[in-house]
């Protein structure tokens, strides 16, 4: 059984130049200990899916649909129920580590409230915990820097902080989003490597939401591909990443700069990001595809399904696309 | 820490001294005198009581004496228009009147207008928003000139429970009308920069982390914004604390409470040149001082702020 079902998923925001339709009709499956990536860029509704699941819109968002966790529905939970699955079944961590830390509490306090909270321990148990946990993220010297503040730690060492704060009460389920674009590159390869030996060592499903293609690879079993608030496409990384079977995957994998190619220019999707105030009667991506037809900016391309692992929203066949 | 104190206090000393000479000087420029009145005095009376008061001399020669006498006997002067009257025995009296009345003030003028302003941010757009934006724009609106008429002839005249004037030591009656209509104004200041801090601290991230904590609302609140959210509130506190210890006119004059708020406006109308010195010095001191405590506030809360 899934761990987490999201069916038909849909965030809408209200603006005051007016709805924005973040997310529209997602859906996908976690399952224990899996690891799937979530790519596209900005605006492509790979965050807002995230926080929809687990009640974290902003004030003005508005989720539709499904989400269930464990077979029990959870969208638009009331905030007291959802607490008790935030952290102690699904933790999230951010993407910038400088501005996601309390910058007025030291770092034991905002460890240990989570395992006093969640798991009902002592003071005493809860500092034990949280510095284990910091040696398993390799913060050195963590028992004497635990009751340092944020500010006194650098951008890596805070996102290994997060992550440790993140695992306290072993979830089932670890949310990334772009836990790597505000950190330096060698900070990031490292990041990359702690969340790989995390997931081994604690059994923890893993969503990596992410525009950087560079990390999926080696990170994640599965890649889902996002534009507009849709699915593109979704399989195993290998698939994905090997056979694309969308445009827009096509154009994402032809944009990665190669070092084993001479290049002058590097390959770009031309166009813009969509306007997701305007909404499309058609595919989201219609304007900018290089394979576009005269139905795809009238007709939704239906979510269809290739193989067991792969499903892509296209209206053209995958052999046009390969 | 305790050396960025004696640094400050010492950075105060030359701070007053300017203030003493500015205020002198501008004293002196302006036109009339302390012996002025609806009759000319003979020129033999006037010469006699300025020589009395030493204004016979050159003004830095008075400076120095007016400064000598304030710090090396904490003499202020005798008033010039009130006979018999120090500038001393004018503070130790009217001093502590407005001291309770704006301490008082300064105690509801807070806790009433964080707690609405909390309250505002957390519900924010809703009723209770709307309702308490609306209750403190209509503080701010309703200046304490009109508050004040609008109490006695409410408590005291209509419902015959509070007396409209004096202040009889103090007593809980006098104090309450006096701390109502000062602190309205504040109130609804510090209840909208409370608001609006606290809606930008719960949009930041950390707040988002926590709530992805599963913590529950109350301590996300408590634990993690409010900390942050009071920050430009306490920045205002400190000179507001300072405006209601130091008295209204207004207040004074209209419930005869005899608190030196009065002396304010009429010691300038007066040109009771000690008078006005003493009171300036007084407002000054105190300003440089809550300014300083804000700054040891900031620090104790803020842990990036080290001195």
């Amino acid at each position: 059984m899934a761990l987490l079902e999201v069916t038909d998923l849909n965030v809408k925001f209200e603006t005051n130049d007016g709805i924005v339709s973040a997310v529209n009709g997602v859906t996908f499956n976690v399952y224990e200990g899996d690891t799937l990536a979530i790519v596209g860029e900005s605006g492509s509704g790979k965050s807002q899916t995230a926080f929809a699941a687990i009640g974290l819109l902003a004030r003005n968002g508005h989720a539709t649909g499904s989400v269930k966790w464990d077979g029990q529905e959870i969208l638009n939970l009331p905030e007291a129920k959802l607490n008790n699955i935030r952290a102690s079944e699904i933790a999230m961590i951010f993407q910038d580590p400088m501005t996601s830390l309390n910058p007025f509490l030291k770092v034991s306090e905002q460890m240990e409230e989570v395992l006093t909270l969640h798991r009902g321990m002592s003071r005493r148990e809860a500092r034990a915990e949280s510095v284990r946990m910091l040696d398993a993220v390799r913060i050195p010297d963590a028992a004497a820097r635990i009751t340092m503040y944020p500010h006194e730690f650098s951008g890596g060492m805070r996102q290994r902080i997060m992550i440790a704060m993140s695992l306290l009460c072993r979830p089932r389920l670890l949310i990334a989003d772009e836990p790597t674009t505000a950190l330096d590159v060698t900070v990031q390869a490292q990041i990359m490597d702690l969340l790989r030996d995390i997931k081994d060592e604690f059994n923890t499903a893993l969503i990596l939401i992410t525009h950087d293609l560079g990390i999926v690879a080696g990170a994640c079993e599965r890649t889902m591909v996002m534009y507009g608030g849709r699915i593109m496409e979704r399989g195993t990384t290998e698939e994905v990443f090997a056979r694309p079977t969308h445009p827009y995957t096509l154009g994402l994998l032809e944009a990665v700069p190669r070092l084993d190619r001479r290049e002058d220019v590097l390959p770009t999707i031309p166009g813009e990001p969509p306007d997701m105030l305007k909404g499309f009667p058609g595919c989201p991506f219609e304007p900018r595809c290089p394979m576009r037809e005269p139905r795809c900016a009238t007709e939704i391309p239906p979510l269809e399904r290739l193989t067991d692992t792969r499903v892509r929203a296209c209206h053209r066949t995958p052999e046009d696309v390969a | 820490m305790l050396s960025f104190i004696l640094k400050r206090l010492a950075v105060a000393i030359p701070t007053l001294l300017i203030l003493v000479v500015f205020s002198y000087v501008i004293m002196y420029a302006a036109p009339g005198g302390p012996f002025d009145t609806e009759r000319t005095l003979p020129p033999e009376v006037m010469a006699n009581l300025e020589a009395k008061f030493g204004l016979d001399k050159p003004l830095i020669v008075q400076m120095f004496n007016y400064v000598w006498n304030v710090v090396v006997h904490f003499d202020f002067g005798p008033s010039y228009v009130y006979k018999d009257q120090t500038v001393n025995d004018i503070i130790a009296q009217g001093f502590p009147v407005t001291l309770t009345y704006g301490f008082w003030s300064f105690v509801v003028a807070t806790v009433v207008g964080m707690t609405l302003g909390i309250l505002a941010a957390i519900y924010h757009n809703s009723w209770l928003d709307y309702l308490a934006v609306g209750i403190s724009i209509g503080a701010q609106v309703l200046p304490n000139f009109v508050m004040a008429p609008i109490l006695t002839l409410v408590f005291t005249l209509w419902l015959g429970w509070l007396p409209g004037g004096g202040w009889q030591g103090g007593q809980w009656q006098y104090v309450i009308m006096p701390v109502i209509a000062l602190s309205t104004s504040f109130m609804a200041s510090i209840a909208r920069l409370t608001r609006s801090s606290m809606l930008e601290v719960l949009n930041a991230n950390y707040i988002r982390t926590a709530r992805a904590k599963g913590l529950p609302m109350r301590r996300v609140i408590f634990r993690h914004a409010l900390k942050p959210a009071l920050l430009p509130v306490i920045s205002y506190l400190g000179p507001a604390f300072v405006g209601m210890i130091t008295g209204s006119v207004v207040i004074d004059i209209y419930f005869s409470t005899g608190g030196i708020g009065v002396f304010f406006v009429n010691s300038a109308l007066n040109r009771d040149y000690s008078v006005i010195m003493g009171i300036t010095i007084l407002t000054g001191a105190l300003t440089i001082l809550f300014n300083l405590v804000v700054d040891i506030l900031y620090a104790w809360i803020d842990p990036k702020i080290r001195y």
